[in-house]
C-alpha cells in the first residue's frame, strides 16, 4: 500500500508547478493551464486524506472543485479569446489598463 | 411699599424698552420706537421717585433693605443670588442715572431724529439703562460684575454706533479691551474677596472686612483686594493708566457720550469704590493711591484738556479730570464728598455734553472749536444754559460745582502728602476754569470763523432745548444741599443724608478749623478765576494771543498738543510688541507650527505612504500572483511556527 505522504509529496510538487508556472509564464493560456494544476493538485492531496481517514468528505469536496474548474474555465476561456481578439496578444504583461 | 418689594421692576421696564425695540422695531415709525424708549425710561424714573417716598418712610434700622429674587449661581460653596439692595447710596444713583437718563433719552430722540439706526439707538440706550440699573441695585459683587460688563458692552455698541466709520468702530474696540484690562483687576479682586470671605455678597462681606485690623502696611490681603478693584475702577471710570480710551470714546453720538461717557457709566468706578468703603478703609496704603491716582489724573487730563481744538475731546479729557476729582475725594476719605461731586458732575456735565451737541447740531456737523465763534446771539438758549454749566464745572461760588469741589478740596488732610493733593486739586481748578472759558469763547464769542453763506446756524428744536433747561438749573441749585455749611457752618445735608452708609467703614476726615476751611475754599474760587481771567485775555482781549502760542511751536505747547504722546507710548510699549508676539508666536509659532503642523503632518504622512504602497499595485498579474504566495508562505510559516 503506498503511504499518504507519498500523495501529499506529489500533489505539493504538482502545486508548486503550477505555483512557478503562473508566476514565471507570461501566455495567458499557460496560466490558465497553471492554475488547473493547482486546483488538481489540491484534489489529489482532497484525496489521498479522504481514504487515509476513511470519510468521505474530501471526495465530496474533489466533486465541488471539479465544477468549480469546469465553469471557471468556460468563462476564462471566453474571456482568454476577447483579450485575443482585442489585443492581437496572449502576453499577459500587456493586459495592465486597470493599474492606476 | 410696592416698589420697595419689588425692586425688580426698575431695572425690567428699560429692558423691556430694549427687547420691544430690539426685538420687534424693525419696521416701527420713529414715533412709535420713542414712545416705547421714552415712556420704559420715564416710568423707570417714576418708579424711582415712588422709591425714594416709601424710602423716608423707613426707619434708619431697616436700611439697607435687600431683597433676594432667585437663586442665580450656586456651585459647591459659592452662591450669588439675583439680589438687589437699596440704601441711601443707591438711591441717589438711581436718582441720577433714571433722571439724567430719563431728559437725555428725550434729546436724543430730536438728535437723532434723522439717523437711519433711531430704532437701533433707542435699543441700545435701554439696555445701557438696564445694566446700569442692575449695576447700582445689585446687593452682591457678582451681580454686580453683570451690570459692570453690560454697562462696558452697551457703552461699546454706541461708541462704534456708526459702524462704517471705521474710526468709530476702532474707537468702540479700543474701549472694550482697554475695559478688558480693568475688568481683569476687578475679577481678580471678587476672586480674593471669595477667598478671603467665602461670599461676593456685600451683607457678608463688609461685617468681616469690619472685623479685620487695619493694615498699616501694604501687602495685606485687604491692600491687595482694594487695589485689584481699584484697577477695575481705573479702567471704567477712565483714571491713569487706563484713560486712553474715553476720549477716543466721543465717536459715539453726542448723546451717549453725555449719558454714558459724562454722567452715568464712567462714575460706575466711582460707585464700586464708594460702595466697598469698608474694604478701603481698612487699607489706608490703597485709599493713598487712590487719592494719589485721583490727583494725578485730574491735573493730567486738565493740562490735556487745555489746548484740544474739538469741542468733544475738551469735554472727554474734562470728564476724565473731573473723575479725578472724585477719586481724590473717596480717597481722602470723603466718600460723601465724591459721590456728591458725581451727582453735581452729571448734571453740569450730561448739559455740556447736551449742549455741545446742539452746537454740533447748530452748526451743521461742525465739532472744531477753531471753525466756530459768535454763535451766542444765534443759539441764546444753547449759549445761557452751558454757561450755567461752565460756571458750576469752573467752581463759582453758589453753582453746584462749587459746593462738591469744595467739599472734595476741604476734607483733604493737612499732612505734608494732603497739602501737596490739595496744591493739585486748586491747580486743576484753575486749569479747569481756563479751558471750560476757553471752550464757551472759543465757540460762543468773538466773530464767526465759518462761512455764514454756507452754514445756517439755527436753534434745536424744543425737544433738545427742554433737557438742557432742566439740567441747567439743576447744574445751579444741585449743590445747595452743602450751602448751609458753606455759609453758617452748618450741616451739608447731602453728606449726612449719605453718612450711614459710610460711618460703619469708620472713614475718618481731619477736624479743621471754619477759618482754615473758608481760607482753601477763597484759594479755590481764587484759581478758578485766574482761570477765568486768562481765559479772557487770550480769547476775548487780545484774541491772538492763542495762534501765536500755537505758532511759536514751542514745546510744551507741542506735547499737550500730542495729548503727552501716551498713545503712542501704549502703541510702541503694549500694542506693537503684543501685535509681534500674536503674530510670530501664536500664530506663525503655535498656530501654523503647532496646530496646523500636527493636522497636516497626518494627513501628509497618510499621502506619502500610499504613494509608497501604490507601487504594490503594479497592474502585472504575476506579480499580484508572487505576492499571493509569498502571502501564503508567510501565513503557513506562521501557523507551523506557531503549532510547533
Amino acid at each position: 500500500m503506498v503511504p499518504v505522504s507519498d500523495y501529499l509529496v506529489l500533489s505539493a510538487v504538482l502545486f508548486g508547478l503550477g505555483v512557478a508556472g503562473f508566476v514565471f509564464k507570461r501566455n495567458i493560456v499557460t496560466l490558465f493551464m497553471c492554475i488547473e494544476l493547482m486546483l488538481n493538485a489540491v484534489n489529489l492531496a482532497f484525496v489521498a486524506f479522504s481514504r487515509a481517514l476513511g470519510g468521505l468528505q474530501g471526495q465530496v469536496y474533489v466533486f465541488f472543485v471539479i465544477v468549480v474548474a469546469a465553469a471557471e474555465s468556460a468563462v476564462g476561456l471566453a474571456i482568454i479569446i476577447l483579450i485575443a481578439r482585442n489585443r492581437r496578444s496572449l502576453n499577459v504583461e500587456r493586459v495592465d489598463s486597470l493599474k492606476l | 411699599m410696592p416698589i420697595l418689594e419689588h425692586l425688580w421692576i426698575i431695572p425690567l421696564l428699560p429692558l423691556l424698552g430694549a427687547a420691544a425695540n430690539g426685538l420687534l422695531g424693525r419696521g416701527w415709525s420713529a414715533k412709535r420706537v420713542s414712545m416705547v424708549a421714552l415712556s420704559s425710561t420715564a416710568l423707570a424714573f417714576a418708579a424711582v421717585l415712588e422709591l425714594t417716598r416709601e424710602f423716608f418712610q423707613l426707619g434708619a434700622d431697616q436700611l439697607p433693605v435687600m431683597h433676594s429674587y432667585f437663586t442665580w449661581i450656586a456651585a459647591g460653596g459659592f452662591r450669588a443670588d439675583f439680589a438687589l439692595q437699596v440704601d441711601q447710596l443707591t438711591l441717589v444713583m438711581l436718582l441720577v442715572v433714571t433722571g439724567v437718563g430719563w431728559l437725555i433719552h428725550i434729546y436724543s430722540t430730536a438728535y437723532m431724529a434723522d439717523d437711519r439706526g433711531y430704532t437701533r439707538f433707542f435699543a441700545y440706550l435701554n439696555l445701557f439703562m438696564f445694566f446700569m440699573l442692575i449695576l447700582v441695585l445689585a446687593a452682591n459683587y457678582a451681580l454686580m460684575f453683570v451690570g459692570w460688563e453690560g454697562v462696558g458692552l452697551s457703552s461699546y455698541l454706541l461708541i462704534g454706533f456708526w459702524f462704517l466709520k471705521p474710526s468709530a468702530t476702532n474707537a468702540g474696540n479700543k474701549a472694550f479691551w482697554v475695559n478688558r484690562v480693568g475688568d481683569f483687576g476687578f475679577l481678580l479682586g471678587l476672586f480674593l474677596m471669595f477667598r478671603t470671605f467665602a461670599s461676593l455678597d456685600f451683607a457678608s462681606v463688609f461685617p468681616r472686612a469690619a472685623l479685620m485690623p487695619v493694615e498699616s502696611s501694604g501687602h495685606g490681603v485687604l491692600t491687595v483686594m482694594a487695589l485689584l478693584l481699584f484697577v477695575g475702577a481705573t479702567g471704567k471710570s477712565a483714571q491713569l493708566p487706563l484713560y486712553v480710551w474715553l476720549p477716543d470714546a466721543m465717536e459715539g453720538p453726542t448723546p451717549v457720550s453725555a449719558l454714558i461717557h459724562a454722567a452715568t457709566m464712567v462714575t460706575a468706578g466711582v460707585y464700586m469704590v464708594a460702595r466697598s468703603s469698608m474694604i478701603f478703609t481698612h487699607a489706608p496704603r490703597a485709599m493713598a493711591v487712590v487719592a494719589v491716582v485721583g490727583a494725578v489724573t485730574a491735573l493730567f487730563a486738565a493740562t490735556i484738556a487745555l489746548v484740544q481744538t474739538d469741542i468733544k475731546k475738551v469735554l472727554a479729557y474734562s470728564t476724565v479730570s473731573q473723575l479725578g476729582y472724585m477719586f481724590l475725594g473717596l480717597g481722602a476719605g470723603a466718600f460723601g464728598a465724591g459721590i456728591f461731586h458725581l451727582m453735581t458732575h452729571a448734571f453740569f456735565k450730561g448739559l455740556l455734553f447736551l449742549g455741545a451737541g446742539s452746537v454740533i447740531h447748530a452748526m451743521g456737523g461742525e465739532q472744531d472749536l477753531r471753525k466756530m465763534g459768535g454763535l451766542r446771539k444765534k443759539i441764546p438758549w444753547t449759549y445761557w444754559t452751558m454757561l450755567m454749566a461752565t460756571l458750576a464745572i469752573a467752581g463759582a461760588p453758589g453753582f453746584s460745582g462749587f459746593f462738591s469741589k469744595d467739599d472734595i478740596l476741604g476734607s483733604i488732610g493737612t499732612g505734608t502728602g494732603g497739602q501737596i493733593l490739595w496744591v493739585v486739586g486748586v491747580l486743576t481748578a484753575g486749569l479747569t476754569a481756563f479751558y471750560m472759558f476757553r471752550m464757551l469763547f472759543l465757540a460762543f464769542h468773538g466773530a464767526p470763523r465759518f462761512d455764514e453763506h454756507h452754514v445756517h446756524v439755527h436753534e434745536s428744536p424744543k425737544k433738545m432745548l427742554a433737557p438742557l433747561v432742566v439740567l441747567a438749573i439743576l447744574s445751579v441749585i444741585g449743590g445747595w444741599w452743602a450751602a448751609p455749611e458753606v455759609l453758617f457752618g452748618g450741616v451739608n445735608y447731602f453728606d449726612r443724608f449719605l453718612e450711614p452708609v459710610f460711618s460703619a467703614s469708620g472713614a475718618m476726615i481731619e477736624e479743621m478749623s471754619r477759618a482754615f476751611v473758608l481760607d482753601r475754599m477763597a484759594v479755590a474760587v481764587g484759581a478758578g478765576l485766574v482761570g477765568f481771567l486768562v481765559a479772557w485775555w487770550m480769547y476775548i482781549r487780545r484774541a491772538n494771543t492763542a495762534a501765536h502760542v500755537g505758532e511759536s511751536r514751542n514745546g510744551i505747547y507741542l506735547l499737550l498738543a500730542g495729548k503727552y504722546f501716551i498713545d503712542q507710548i501704549y502703541a510702541a510699549l503694549i500694542v506693537k510688541p503684543m501685535v509681534w508676539i500674536s503674530r510670530v508666536v501664536l500664530w506663525h509659532g503655535v498656530d501654523q507650527g503647532v496646530i496646523d503642523g500636527t493636522v497636516n503632518g497626518v494627513a501628509d504622512s497618510a499621502q506619502v505612504g500610499g504613494g509608497i504602497l501604490r507601487r504594490v499595485y503594479s497592474g502585472n498579474t504575476r506579480s499580484y500572483a508572487t505576492w499571493v504566495v509569498l502571502g501564503a508562505a508567510a501565513l503557513v510559516t506562521f501557523l507551523l511556527w506557531k503549532g510547533r
